[in-house]
């Protein structure tokens, strides 16, 4: 069981976000001091690929996110195709099967919102390469509940207009390479 | 005013708010899923145009057309006819062979909002050769939205989806039999609610109202808190004739439940448990 002062590291990317996840979750260790929660848009056809892809690749854990199961560090939750993930006061995930938010269900913003809620400060929350602007909103409230707002570097990134959407609605994010957000949940885990 | 302290506001606000909708009206959503709960309070107070919660509150119980402005909000749930083609596909093959030997047959759409699940039930039935001894009872606590669910009307726009459901669920028949078309709506035929009774219900606050063979109750415990979700799988269960099927949505399970004892998982894949003896 997690709660506010473990934080939590929460993942949003749409297109080529596989690509990017890869270089940044196999980094991680099975100790990692923090749940991961991660949604990515993915065509419904491939809906149940992510997770037995990145178990193959992680040393920390993988797994789809299920309703009512507390957040745990060192674990990392993908939200389950065609439902919202999001996170209780007391660290316990939820789903919801809502409309779709900016087209998409799961929505990055659903997650980051009800994580900045549920964690405030101790949050940190990335927005990843994506064509659409899923994900600016919620990362708007990431910054505004206290929580680290980390956008990828549009200029490096497989799709611009997810992080640069990002980037205008949350100016005090900080705009890092894929290899600088590595380095940042490397030191996170080294704390 | 830090973000804490504003954040702290608005979720005491909430907590009274929904304090007040069960005291005033009766409708409970005190144990629901707060995160969600409150992603759709704001989007109501948003949209309605209230500039807090609290405003939203006292328009709530002074302004008598408030009440079904918020539960539209609070409520409505998309969905669309023959969601999860499996599972219907799995109805279809293992659970209707079983009820085929009872003479005659009660089914429950327990939270059916727009109906789009009933329709779906009623036209496997009538697939399947099952309708004539069938009753089925379709309930919401949203009366708006048992409204809608009895017209059986939807945008003509959802039905390539629909239909595409309906056949991945191995329907025998064409989906366009059951309804015409008009103005960019799908007018659905009324004798597939012939055999339906539509009733408000909750599974919060109401009791068991009958010995069902089939209940279909998808995408509703999620929204629930854990203490809220046992009573609600409670109720089902004991809604259930002996060896009565349950199925719920993709994503719930049983297994977490204290009731989890009482159920086989019948088709684990599709989330369909049956109920066994005590």
């Amino acid at each position: 069981m997690t709660d506010a002062s473990t934080g939590a590291i929460a993942i949003g990317g749409s297109a080529g976000a596989v690509q990017a996840l890869l270089r940044l979750l196999p980094t991680l260790s099975a100790d990692f001091p923090a749940p991961v929660l991660i949604v990515v848009h993915v065509p419904p056809d491939r809906e149940n690929a992510l997770v037995p892809l990145f178990q193959g690749k992680c040393r920390l854990a993988v797994k789809e996110a299920e309703d009512k199961e507390p957040a745990t560090p060192g674990v990392a939750y993908f939200a389950p195709s065609d439902y919202h993930l999001l996170v209780e006061a007391d660290g316990t995930l939820s789903l919801s099967s809502d409309e779709l938010v900016n087209h998409s269900r799961p929505s990055i913003d659903v997650l980051f919102e009800a994580a900045a809620d549920a964690f405030g400060p101790s949050l940190t929350c990335i927005v990843l390469t994506g064509a659409n602007h899923d994900g600016a909103q919620g990362l708007k409230a990431v910054a505004a509940a206290g929580g680290v707002a980390l956008v990828q570097d549009p200029a490096g990134a497989y799709a611009a207009a997810m992080p640069a959407a990002a980037i205008e609605a949350c100016p005090e994010a900080t705009i890092m390479s894929l290899d600088s957000i590595a380095a940042y949940l490397a030191r996170l885990e080294a704390a | 005013m830090s973000a804490i302290m504003r954040d702290g506001v608005e979720d005491l606000e909430i907590g009274l708010l929904l304090e007040a909708l069960f005291r005033r009206y009766h409708y409970d959503f005190r144990s629901y899923a707060r995160a969600s709960i409150k992603r759709r309070l704001v989007q109501a107070r948003d949209q309605l145009g209230f500039s807090s919660i609290s405003a939203l509150q006292d328009s709530l119980l002074h302004e008598p057309t408030t009440l079904g402005r918020l539960l539209g909000y609070l409520t409505v749930q998309v969905s669309e006819m023959f969601r999860d083609p499996s599972y219907f596909r799995a109805l279809r093959e293992k659970v209707l062979p079983h009820l085929r030997t009872y003479p005659s047959l009660k089914v429950w759409v327990a939270g059916c909002s727009h109906g789009e699940e009933l329709y779906s039930l009623a036209i496997l039935f009538r697939e399947e050769g099952l309708e004539e001894r069938t009753i089925f009872y379709a309930t919401d606590i949203n009366p708006a939205a048992l409204q809608a669910a009895e017209a059986g009307v939807y945008p003509l726009d959802q039905v390539k989806k629909f239909t595409a459901n309906h056949q991945k669920s191995g329907g025998r028949s064409s989906l366009s039999d059951y309804y015409t078309a008009d103005y960019g709506r799908a007018i659905f035929d009324k004798s597939l609610r012939s055999r339906v009774v539509f009733s408000d219900h909750s599974l919060v606050t109401d009791a068991v109202f009958g010995e069902m063979h089939l209940i279909s109750c998808r995408n509703v415990l999620i929204y629930f808190d854990r203490a809220l979700q046992d009573r609600a799988i409670g109720l089902l269960r004991d809604s259930l004739a002996r060896k009565g099927f349950l199925g719920l949505g993709s994503k719930e399970s049983l297994r977490f439940s204290a009731h989890a004892a009482a159920f086989l998982e019948f088709s684990r894949e599709d989330k369909i448990y049956q109920r066994q003896d005590a």
